[in-house]
């Protein structure tokens, strides 16, 4: 056991774990932030992905020790004063779920595929979405959203 | 999944990472984990040790000078592909590194970690063998030539850690992968380089280990070309077999995936 450090959705948090506990079961089990989801618990399907210090990750393939001193964001990190984030809203806009069991992964890969590509295409989306699966096959309302929240957040930048 | 239990250790000096393993030979060296802890979580590694490298801030450099590029070992796949000192120097090589895994695994993955664990459909080991480069560890300088040396299984020692890669420049280079559909890795991937007075042909996953083409490179050198190697066709004895694909069809893949590469090369 060791205690491990870190920040997550900007909260300081300190809590007790084997050095084996994997940071999704961290977040989830110790935490109780169940937002960030497990699916395949093989490093595919991408439906645990969170942002470690600004880079998107897939939690079930990093320890939380590693993650001692981070910066960690999960989905419930996203919504400020109850507004949703603009990628979460435009996933609400455009149906960019069925069951949604794979939306927080596919929304935290989102929000960090914008952040990085100021000029996203279709393309680049599917292409950024690698990662990620979605068992219903909803990619087209996926890409969709993720297109329609690009343009926004740039709108809004600008 | 759950690993076997193990004990961890983050270092940021590569002096600390050594110190530790002398008193822990059984320990495992860490770095993005994008392979080892899914092989943990499988329960098919079982290290007593981790000791962490990745925060070694003098692993994480990319320095180009007028005829080498060299990557330290603890760059990212994504920094790779996003480097512009790569990008104008041997954009092949970022190229490549823009097709491993997902966006998610290249923001961890490294470079070291991918060429010490030498998986046999790796993209890395192409690079590297197929550029001659030299991988700098923290004992000694070794020709990839001499690096890879069989399934999973490198020149490294116990306790040895790849430091850097220095790749040298090609005037032109290319890489061409077949993707296994559903894990990105290569089915086959080849990766070809011409020096002017040589050309390197190196091949990935198709075999138990990468493995130069010396009929194609003595082609290539005479003539870089897709039609100097049109002809030429890969036995498919040595090939690896298994539910993705025959050795006679990766054997196939070889010669087109070359064709593609060069055709790659000759685009720029």
């Amino acid at each position: 056991m060791a205690a491990v450090s870190m920040t997550v959705n900007g909260k300081a948090v300190r809590e007790d774990v084997e050095d084996r506990t994997l940071l999704v079961y961290f977040l989830r089990e110790h935490l109780r932030l169940t937002g960030t989801h497990i699916g395949c618990d093989t490093s595919q399907c991408g439906a645990c992905v969170v942002h470690v210090n600004g880079r998107a990750v897939k939690a079930c393939s990093m320890f939380a020790v590693q993650a001692e001193g981070a910066n960690v964001t999960t989905i419930e990190g996203l919504a400020k004063d109850g507004k949703l984030h603009p990628v979460q809203e435009a996933f609400r806009e455009n149906h960019g779920l069925q069951c949604g069991f794979c939306t927080p992964g596919m929304i935290m890969t989102a929000v960090d595929m914008i952040a990085r590509n100021p000029d996203l295409t279709r393309e680049k989306i599917r292409e950024g979405l690698e990662g990620n699966i979605c068992r219903c096959t909803g990619y087209h309302n996926i890409v969709s959203s993720i297109e329609d929240a690009a343009k926004k957040m740039a709108g809004g930048a600008a | 999944m759950i690993p076997y239990a193990f004990k961890y250790h983050r270092v940021t000096s590569l002096a600390d990472a050594q110190a530790l393993f002398a008193k822990s030979p059984e320990a495992k060296f860490l770095a993005g984990g994008q392979t080892l802890i899914p092989t943990m979580k499988q329960r098919l590694a079982n290290p007593p040790e981790l000791i962490d490298i990745s925060a070694i801030a003098d692993l994480d450099f990319v320095r180009l000078s007028d005829d080498k590029l060299v990557i330290g070992a603890g760059v990212r796949h994504g920094d790779v592909a996003a480097s512009k000192d790569v990008m104008s120097a041997i954009p092949a090589l970022g190229e490549l590194a823009h097709t491993i895994g997902d966006p998610a695994v290249r923001a961890v993955g490294t470079l070291g970690g991918s060429i010490a664990n030498n998986d046999p459909a790796a993209d890395y080991p192409a690079a590297a063998l197929g550029l001659g480069a030299t991988i700098v560890t923290t004992k000694r300088s070794i020709a990839a030539d001499d690096y890879f040396t069989g399934m999973f299984e490198t020149a490294l020692e116990d306790g040895e850690i790849v430091t850097e890669v220095s790749f040298p420049i090609p005037a032109r280079a290319g890489y061409a992968k077949f993707y296994n559909p559903a894990s990105r890795y290569a089915m086959v991937g080849v990766f070809v380089a011409d020096f002017g007075s040589t050309a390197r042909v190196a091949v990935t996953g198709a075999a138990p280990c990468v493995f130069r083409v010396n009929s194609m490179e003595a082609a290539l050198t005479k003539s870089f070309a897709t039609q100097a190697i049109e002809t030429i066709t890969i036995a498919a004895d040595n090939m690896n077999s298994d539910l993705h694909g025959s050795a006679e069809y990766r054997a196939h893949l070889v010669s087109v995936m070359a064709k593609r590469a060069v055709q790659n090369a000759l685009n720029r």
